[in-house]
């Protein structure tokens, strides 16, 4: 009995899986589909990346200079036990680029703008205004959802190259503070062995989970139900489902761009 | 037989939440430039009734007319279409608490009819005068409103596209008698002189008196009684007779322990 009591809480998980799957890919369906047909909400547009880009620089800013600044104090104790601690610039400027920029830079959009898209259009749901956008003849996905999936697939990737430019100099600072790297020789090896492609790769990454960040925070506020409890569940949903999907897709588009 | 088809034309609904039956096989005529008021106890399914009209909800069976056209299940740019000759006051206002009160009221004359934003704001604050609201409140933000002044800005906000049907929640609960009484008026004025059809809801019999033509009872999923206002005090029917006098001993059982 029990066996199967297990094998049905498996079947039950399974299906409500799918269930969700494909709410979402109708979510997205329709965000998509409908943006094309005019109105046009430039307006909401600039709003959005305004929010996802200008207002996230602090934080994200913060988090760069000192991912950076770790980086450089651990790649100098473990490229020391190879000799080879002139590699640190590369180092840094190659981790910063591919990995660290655009995931922190995901995550912490993630918990800034996944959280309260969801709680804003949460909001709108239990108070009934997304009905009322309805019934003044305006698409919802339209007007609320489709212009913040585009700023965040637009937004994040600009955020990026700035929060690789604050990491790298972060990474510099160390370097040169502690471990006295000469600054002219640390940024001409940054600079000759960058590859363009690892800061494009990066900002591709980084698009995609601008998408993924504000897909679950327009997602889990579009369905939210119940009153300020059910907001503050969409809320909590929209910043852990982000962040989670935002390492699985880190994971299988590295493993694409390094084929 | 009139050859014209009635404006609105309700056949066999029925609306479940799950075990919770709250329309069930609902008829229900409204004739062009005829005011209904339906009258019921609280939680009897008068706003399902409204949103499955505009299509918030979609009905588990039965048919819509507007015009002798089915929206049941309406394609969504025909229903964007339909929409825009409605207007709706919702109970709770539903007002967008990320814009300002002539903005809300303003919304739908931009957004659905494609109205410039200085022209739209001109019809706002005229609308807004009639509800008796200044042009110092249009630039408020509807967190600093009261209960009541909310109210009347949906008013405002459903009157405002020049619609052939108005929709009123309960548009005068939470308003003193005086304001109480210039609101029905104002829709008194609507339905005469605009030629507009209406179907409000209210708890207010004086007000319902006030701004019928016809009144419907809902009870139980159903129209238990309609009829000219005037009949009503007539009205040989022992439900509405307890409603109408708002006697606690009656057929109708509210649900609540005896202290
Ligand atoms: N979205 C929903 N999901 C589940 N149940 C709902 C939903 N909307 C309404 N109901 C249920 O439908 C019933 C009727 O609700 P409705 O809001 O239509 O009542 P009402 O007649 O407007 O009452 P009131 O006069 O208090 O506004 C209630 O039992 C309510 O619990
Ligand atoms: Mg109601």
């Amino acid at each position: 009995m029990a066996i199967l009591d297990a094998l049905a809480l498996l079947g039950r998980t399974f299906l409500k899986f799918l269930e969700a799957t494909g709410r979402l890919a109708l979510f997205v369906g329709r965000a998509l589909s409908r943006a094309w047909r005019p109105p046009f909400y430039f307006r909401a547009v600039g709003q959005q990346m305004i929010d996802i880009g200008y207002y996230s620089l602090p934080i994200v800013g913060l988090t760069a200079i000192f991912a950076g600044m770790v980086l450089a104090l651990q790649s100098n104790i473990g490229l020391a036990r190879f000799e080879a601690e002139s590699q640190i610039p590369e180092i840094i400027a190659f981790s910063i680029t591919r990995e660290l920029g655009p995931v922190l830079a995901g995550l912490m959009v993630a918990g800034r703008i996944g959280a309260s898209m969801a709680a804003e259009i949460g909001t709108m749901r239990v108070t009934e205004q997304i009905d009322a956008l309805v019934t003044l003849a305006t698409d919802p996905f339209k007007y609320l959802v489709f212009p913040r999936l585009l700023a965040g697939i637009v937004t994040l990737p600009l955020l990026v190259l700035v929060a690789d430019v604050i990491g790298i100099f972060g990474g510099f600072v160390v370097s040169v503070q502690s471990f006295e790297f000469n600054p002219a020789n640390f940024i001409s090896k940054v600079w000759d062995y960058l590859v363009i492609d690892d800061v494009i790769d990066g900002m591709v990454k980084s698009s995609v989970f601008g998408f993924i960040v504000t897909l679950m925070g327009c997602y889990q506020g579009f369905y939210s139900r119940g009153g300020a409890e059910g907001v503050g569940r969409a809320t909590t949903n929209a910043v852990v489902t982000a962040s989670i999907l935002i390492l699985v897709a880190d994971y299988f588009l590295s493993a694409l761009m390094f084929n | 037989m009139t050859s014209a088809p009635p404006k609105i034309q309700i056949r066999n609904l029925h609306k479940a939440f799950g075990s919770n039956r709250v329309l069930q096989g609902l008829d229900l005529d409204i004739e062009v430039g005829e005011s209904v008021v339906i009258i019921g106890g609280s939680g009897t399914g008068k706003s399902v009734l409204l949103k499955c009209i505009l299509g918030l909800l979609t009905p588990d069976q039965g048919s819509i007319k507007v015009d002798g056209v089915e929206v049941v299940r309406m394609k969504e740019n025909e229903r964007e279409e339909l929409l825009r000759q409605f207007g709706m006051l919702f109970q709770g206002g539903a007002l967008f608490d990320s814009l300002r009160v002539w903005e809300n009221v303003a919304f739908g004359l931009i957004q659905a009819h494609g109205m410039a934003r200085k022209e739209a704001k001109k019809v706002a604050l005229e609308k807004l005068a009639s509800v008796g609201l200044d042009a110092r409140v249009a630039e408020l933000n509807p967190a600093e409103l009261s209960g009541g002044m909310k109210k009347r800005v949906g008013l405002a906000r459903a009157i405002a596209g020049s619609p052939n049907i108005i929709f009123f929640d309960e548009p005068t609960t939470g308003l003193d008698p005086i304001m109480g009484s210039i609101i029905d008026r104002l829709i008194v004025h609507c339905v005469k002189e605009l030629q507009v059809t209406a179907l409000s809801i209210t708890h207010d019999m004086a007000s319902a008196r006030r701004i019928a033509d016809r009144m419907a009872m809902l009870y139980e999923g159903k129209i238990i009684w309609d009829g000219p206002v005037a009949d009503i005090d007539k009205a040989d029917n022992p439900y509405v007779d307890q409603f109408i006098r708002g006697k606690a001993e009656g057929p109708i059982k509210m649900q609540v322990r005896q202290p």
